[in-house]
């Protein structure tokens, strides 16, 4: 047999049909649901009386537009039409009896927090959600791809989606990280390096010693952000990590199940002489912390950088670059150092779980943010709060100053009432800085949990490594 | 779905790169349970001031690319998320063909499910077609799905590559999910092989 990549093996054992031109029919074994981008997709069930194929394969929770302040059993925090999508999920989840974390559930949270939380995400699966950060699960050794709404209608009525072969890209992190440097500092290093679209066409592998040293939370992390180097997934293989990670979860096998499972999710990776349409390969210890200055995750330099000139690039840069200068109010040769920050939001589907937490209240311990800092903690899951809780990290929080709030996406896309005003410049460990993401004319800066803690403490961006 | 075969109008300019589907419909407007409606939010942030007062500078502002149905863009257009209220939005606002130099993978499949076509060209060429734009109603710019061609105002025809299912369907305004469950059988004996071999999914 000729040699194979995790993905092709993955994809392999998923074609439910194969047309002569090569397009597929690719079998879903996951499908998660939330309520901003699925609404349509049961509509047009609806319309055209077709039903869920498979309920017991579908998992809805809502996220995007919750709000995450302690009064939310009040309906009353949710705007009409949030609160309207949020009631369509919660009807659409009973009427096509799929499985559903209602808000008032402890188990709710973001659904790429949620999905392997609970064990529905497990190694050798293909995922889809109707939102691109569906690459989160590819931490699993799962093939794991975002979707549109049609595409979500879709995989409700047939459980496969249309699709093609994409190509192999092999981005190998080798050696160790540097003290500081995080999963979060890997993911924006690799966008820095290959661009936005450098990804586009092609399914990531992650690999290497540094990728393997991560935990299953900080390759959640690096997958997280497979989309926003363009690809549509991102993979790390199986490994001891990913099976502990797995074992015992309450959707996960169990007895002999888990056994044979375990048979084939040690077959799940790359062979050696496997082709790769694509190679990156970094150096762990030249991994610096970093941050992005521009409106584009591509705009990633080391904390002890200074802001670039649009001259310093070319082609369609040089205007891009200028317009996210003007956008973001920072003057070429400044020292990002001297960037005074008025918000910092830890958490999202990129930096919402127990690790991420850990790691930036280990920064705060014993320390305050600044005076008229505004700074908040978002769990990604009423379950990661909980043990955040349990752990004592929730004191550190609220002693350094912090709000501690209830799980959902929050102020990563600013759907729910957690928005920058604009102007307002915010240290975010979440995945997107564009403009207006976080809220119109907001300024976002994207770096990890302890970054954004550091720069909490000291009210501009901070090298993190001063403060350990 | 509409179908789209041939195409000739007015281009609307934007010749910027890793044009995000956050600035092409902002999350306020993904409340929606609807499709429709969104073209009018289509660019919103750039297109609107605070108060709600149309920006003149921006390009869909201007008396001449007001009833454009074509969008010549930069590398990397529809990054970011996946939300399909991008291309429901330009749809929406009339644009049913986008040019540009390669596209972000979810928005590019999602414009085939909504009746819009992308079109893929080199720089050079989208360079050609975008200076057409510039000159607003007096280049129109012809596009022809069957032949795969596109024609600029002074007559340069362009030829572009576009996956033949995807031409298909979008060509007799098909329905994707009509289509695959034709294939019903073969995902019933796919289901019964996995529930088989893979027992735990």
């Amino acid at each position: 047999m000729s040699p194979k990549t995790l993905y092709d093996k993955i994809w392999d054992a998923h074609v439910a049909h194969e047309a002569d031109d090569g397009t597929c029919l690719l079998y879903i074994d996951r499908h998660l649901v939330h309520e901003v981008t699925s609404p349509q997709a049961f509509e047009g069930l609806r319309m055209t009386g077709r039903t869920v194929r498979a309920p017991d394969k579908t998992i809805a929770v809502p996220d995007h537009n919750v709000p995450t302040t302690l009064d939310r059993a009040n309906a009353a925090t949710m705007t009409e039409d949030s609160r309207i999508q949020v009631e369509a999920l919660d009807k659409n989840a009973r009427d096509f009896g799929i499985h559903y974390y209602p808000v008032s559930d402890i188990r709710q949270g973001i659904v790429h927090i949620v999905g392997p939380e609970q064990g529905w995400t497990l190694p050798g699966m293909t995922v889809v959600c109707g939102d691109s950060h569906t690459a989160t699960h590819g931490a699993f050794g799962a093939l794991a791809h975002g979707i549109g709404t049609s595409e979500v209608e879709h995989v409700l009525a047939t459980q496969t989606l249309i699709q093609r072969r994409a190509k192999n890209m092999k981005v190998e992190i080798t050696g160790k990280l540097m003290p500081g440097v995080t999963a979060k500092d890997i993911t924006l290093s690799v966008i820095g390096v290959t661009g936005t679209a450098g990804g586009t066409g092609y399914v990531i592998e992650y690999c290497g010693e540094a990728i393997r040293d991560l935990s299953m939370e900080g390759r959640m992390t690096v997958c997280n952000m497979a989309i926003e180097g363009g690809a549509r997934a991102g993979l790390i293989a199986p490994d001891e990590k990913t099976f502990a990670y797995c074992k015992g979860r309450p959707h996960a096998p169990k007895g002999a199940q888990w056994e044979a499972a375990m048979e084939w999710w040690k077959t799940l990776y790359s062979d050696e002489d496997a082709h790769w349409d694509k190679v990156v390969t970094l150096r762990g210890e030249d991994i610096a912390p970093v941050v992005t200055w521009g409106t584009s995750p591509e705009d990633v330099l080391p904390i002890t950088a200074s802001v670039p000139a649009a001259s310093d690039f070319t082609g369609g840069k040089v205007g891009a670059a200028q317009r996210s200068l003007d956008y973001m109010g920072l003057t070429a040769g400044t020292p990002l150092t001297e960037v005074q920050i008025d918000t910092v939001f830890i958490g999202s589907c990129t930096n919402g779980r127990i690790e991420d937490l850990r790691a930036a209240a280990a920064i705060l311990k014993g320390r305050k943010i600044k005076e008229g800092m505004r700074a908040m903690v978002v769990p990604g899951s009423g379950l990661v709060r909980a043990q955040a809780e349990e752990e004592g990290l929730a004191d550190i929080f609220i002693s350094a100053g912090f709000e501690w709030r209830l799980a959902g996406c929050s102020m990563c896309l600013a759907m729910n009432p957690d928005q920058l005003a604009p102007g307002e410049r915010c240290a975010a460990t979440s995945n997107r800085n564009f403009e207006g993401r976080q809220g119109r004319g907001g300024r976002t800066h994207l770096m990890s949990p302890a970054m954004a803690a550091a720069a909490a403490v000291t009210g501009r961006l901070t090298d993190v490594r001063e403060m350990m | 779905m509409n179908k789209f075969t041939t195409l000739s109008g007015i281009a609307a300019p934007m010749p910027l790169i890793n044009i995000d589907t956050d600035m092409i419909i902002p999350k306020q407007f993904l409340k929606t349970i609807k499709r429709s409606g969104l073209g009018v939010n289509l660019f919103d942030e750039m297109r609107y001031d605070d108060d709600r007062n149309e920006i003149p500078d921006f390009v869909l502002n201007k008396p001449q690319y007001r009833d454009a149905n074509i969008l010549v863009a930069g590398d990397n257009f529809g990054c970011g998320s996946s939300r399909e209220h991008a291309p429901w939005a330009i749809a929406d606002f009339g644009i049913t063909c986008v040019i540009a130099p390669s596209y972000a993978d979810i928005f590019y499949n999602n414009c085939f499910k909504n009746g819009i076509l992308p079109v893929v060209l080199p720089q050079s060429q989208v360079d050609v077609l975008m200076k057409d734009a510039e000159k607003g109603a007096n280049a129109r710019i012809e596009i022809d799905l069957e032949n795969q061609t596109i024609t600029s105002s002074d007559g340069d025809v362009f030829t572009f590559e576009v996956d033949a299912f995807k031409k298909h369907c979008l060509m007799n305004g098909l329905d994707d999910i009509g289509l695959t469950m034709e294939k019903a059988a073969s995902i019933d004996t796919f289901e019964a092989a996995a529930a088989q071999s893979r027992p735990w999914v």
